[in-house]
């Protein structure tokens, strides 16, 4: 692993944890506003959360 | 979650046997290269662990006269060089050995099967034996092994490890769900099993198929996501357990899954899914261009991104937990030791959550593509 | 990446993908299809039982309010007949109470008119009596006065001298 390989694996871990982890705030905020939602919200978290993390793994083997 | 609290125990005692074994396996070597730290040798196991093996071995010890054994037992190796070829693994003695069958010879090198000549010689490509000693980000000295071996590689079918284990779960699978349908045959009410495996069964059916696909096409593919996830569920939990296969880890396994994913997706596909990958209603005829390649790429893109996910997602677990484990070795104080163990332990529960969520992931994601394929011209 | 590509092992592609349409096939075949097929057909035994429950519910009610509905007619005919019998006993006592004030009329009427009748009668009588009663006074009197002269010429002179009076 040189340098360059490091730097980027570490910005695509922090371009994707940003990512999912505003994923996640916001699905949070949209159950605390609607509950009766949450199994909808969890749903479309989970993915979009996934699709992220998808990039975020080809990237990362990319690097 | 008492399981696992053994089974990690389990694993920390097998890796302890296991790290004292390759070090003195290792010896030799060390002369020549010197640079066999304790740190090398758990990246070493990590890789080993990581990797599919042509023999079932639960571990190996070296006796006191130094002779390396392992505790476990061959399988059988089939290659297909010019004529199918059938040997047992234990001919291949751990790649300390070379098989002689059919008047050919073959070694096992770096866990990977390669035609030599009688005296099991490896030809290399590339820079053998003068490894590059290079420094990493962190100055520290790495040594990097770059050689090839240029031998013939037969076209290797043998069941290995995980092959059995695939077999296994796809056994086991086989006779959990047929008892459970046989039941039902009796009383429609499940029971003894079905009841914990009902409440799964249709929870893909209510929450995965039915939610994604649509209420009356679901029933065409409840059979292949059913079977997904229960696979890629039970074939992750058993990763987990101290017998140390990672059969989801293989490239290879989650390829064949994403590809079969992709199939159904493309063969099922009705007149509308088609016409939005290549003639994209109601944008301008430009775009529709531009929008072509791009939507046929992400036809492909899609089973690409599940097969990594569910690879690199087992892989970066188990690489995370043996390295925790790890750390006890390389600490070897009263601070680390406990701190790794309850890290691996927290880890661990972490592992079982996904290696269930990887499952579903896989199994709703699949769902979504195949309601995609199937959707009807809303406009 | 080259890593993956170096990783992938044809034969265990190969393994996985036989075994797994394997398991897939036979999944569907002995396992899937009769346990969603048993669960779908509870589901439906459960839906069935549940709209039976709710059709006996409605006719339930549906018996109910009949039974209500015909009390209550019941009860307005009941209210309606007592009303009648009511009415009736009140008109016949009316009746009968102008009957009876009819009938004592009458009954005072001709008693009255008897008595009438009979005073009248009482008063001829005695009227006749008194006549009779005076002629004979006057005869008495007349005979008395008149049996001498001068006694009978005086008379005479007192009704002249009334007469002149007059």
């Amino acid at each position: 692993m040189t340098i360059p390989n490091i730097v980027g694996a570490g910005l695509i871990v922090i371009g994707a944890g940003l990512g999912i982890g505003r994923i996640g705030g916001q699905a949070m905020e949209a159950i605390a506003r609607q509950p009766e939602a949450s199994g909808k919200i969890q749903t479309a978290m989970l993915i979009a959360a996934a699709l992220i993390e998808g990039i975020g793994f080809a990237a990362l083997f990319a690097a | 979650m008492r399981n696992s609290f053994f089974s990690k125990k389990i694993v920390a005692v097998i890796f302890l046997i296991a790290g004292f074994v390759s070090a003195q396996n290792h010896e030799g070597e060390e002369v020549e290269t010197g640079a066999h730290d304790l740190k090398t040798e758990i990246k070493e196991y990590i890789d080993h662990h990581l990797l599919d093996s042509h023999d079932f071995n639960l571990y190996s010890y070296t006796t006191d006269t130094g002779e390396h054994k392992y505790v476990g037992f061959p399988l059988p190796v089939i290659l297909w060089d010019n004529g199918l070829k059938v040997f047992s693994s234990s001919k291949l003695k751990h790649g300390e050995g070379v098989a002689e069958v059919d008047g050919s010879y073959y070694k096992l090198y770096h866990n990977k099967i390669y035609k030599t000549d009688a005296e099991g010689t490896i030809n290399y490509g590339g820079h053998h034996g003068e490894e590059t000693h290079t420094e990493d980000a962190f100055g520290e000295n790495l040594v990097v092994d770059d050689s090839h071996p240029t031998n013939e590689k037969p076209l290797d079918f043998s069941i290995t490890k995980n092959v059995v284990f695939i077999i296994a779960v796809a056994l086991l699978m086989f006779l959990v769900f047929r008892s459970m349908a046989k039941r039902y045959q009796k009383s429609t009410m499940p029971k003894g099993l079905g009841r914990f495996l009902e409440p799964l069964v249709l929870f893909v059916r209510d929450e995965i198929a039915i939610p994604n696909i649509g209420e009356h096409k679901y029933k065409r593919y409840m059979s292949y996501l059913l079977t997904v996830f229960f696979f890629v569920w039970i074939i992750n939990l058993l990763g987990l357990t101290p017998l140390g296969v990672n059969v989801t880890n293989n490239i290879a396994v989650t390829f064949a899954l994403a590809i079969i994913t992709y199939f159904i997706t493309t063969f099922t596909g009705n007149k509308n899914y088609w016409k939005h990958i290549f003639w994209m209603p109601g944008v301008p005829v430009p775009m529709k261009i531009i929008l072509a390649p791009i939507e046929l790429l992400g036809t492909f893109i899609k089973p690409f991104s599940l097969m990594i996910r569910l690879y690199a997602n087992i892989t970066a677990g188990h690489v995370v937990l043996m390295s925790i484990i790890g750390l006890m070795f390389i600490f070897k104080n009263w601070i680390g030791s406990p701190l790794s163990f309850l890290l691996a332990f927290a880890l661990s529960l972490l592992e079982l959550l996904v290696a269930a969520l990887q499952a579903y992931i896989f199994t709703m994601l699949s769902a979504l593509y195949f309601g995609m394929a199937v959707e009807e011209d809303h406009h | 990446m080259e890593k993956l590509i170096e990783q992938f092992s044809f034969g265990l592609f190969f393994w996985q993908m036989l075994l797994f349409i394997a398991l897939l096939l036979l999944l569907r075949k002995y396992a899937w299809k009769p346990i969603l097929g048993a669960v779908e057909k509870r589901e439906e035994g459960i839906k069935d039982a549940l709209e039976a429950a709710e059709a006996a519910k409605k006719e339930m009610q549906n018996v109910t309010a009949d039974s209500e509905k015909l009390l209550r007619e019941a009860k307005v005919e009941r209210d309606a007949l007592l009303k009648e019998a009511r009415e009736i006993k009140e008109s016949i006592i009316a009746e009968a109470k102008e009957q009876a004030q009819v009938e004592g009329d009458k009954v005072i009427k001709q008693a009255q008119a008897t008595i009438e009748a009979e005073k009248k009668a009482a008063v001829a009588d005695i009227k006749a009596q008194v006549a009779n009663l005076s002629v004979e006074i006057a005869e008495k009197v007349i005979k008395e006065e008149l049996s001498n002269k001068d006694k009978q010429l005086k008379l005479v002179d007192d009704m002249l001298g009334d007469i002149k009076l007059n």
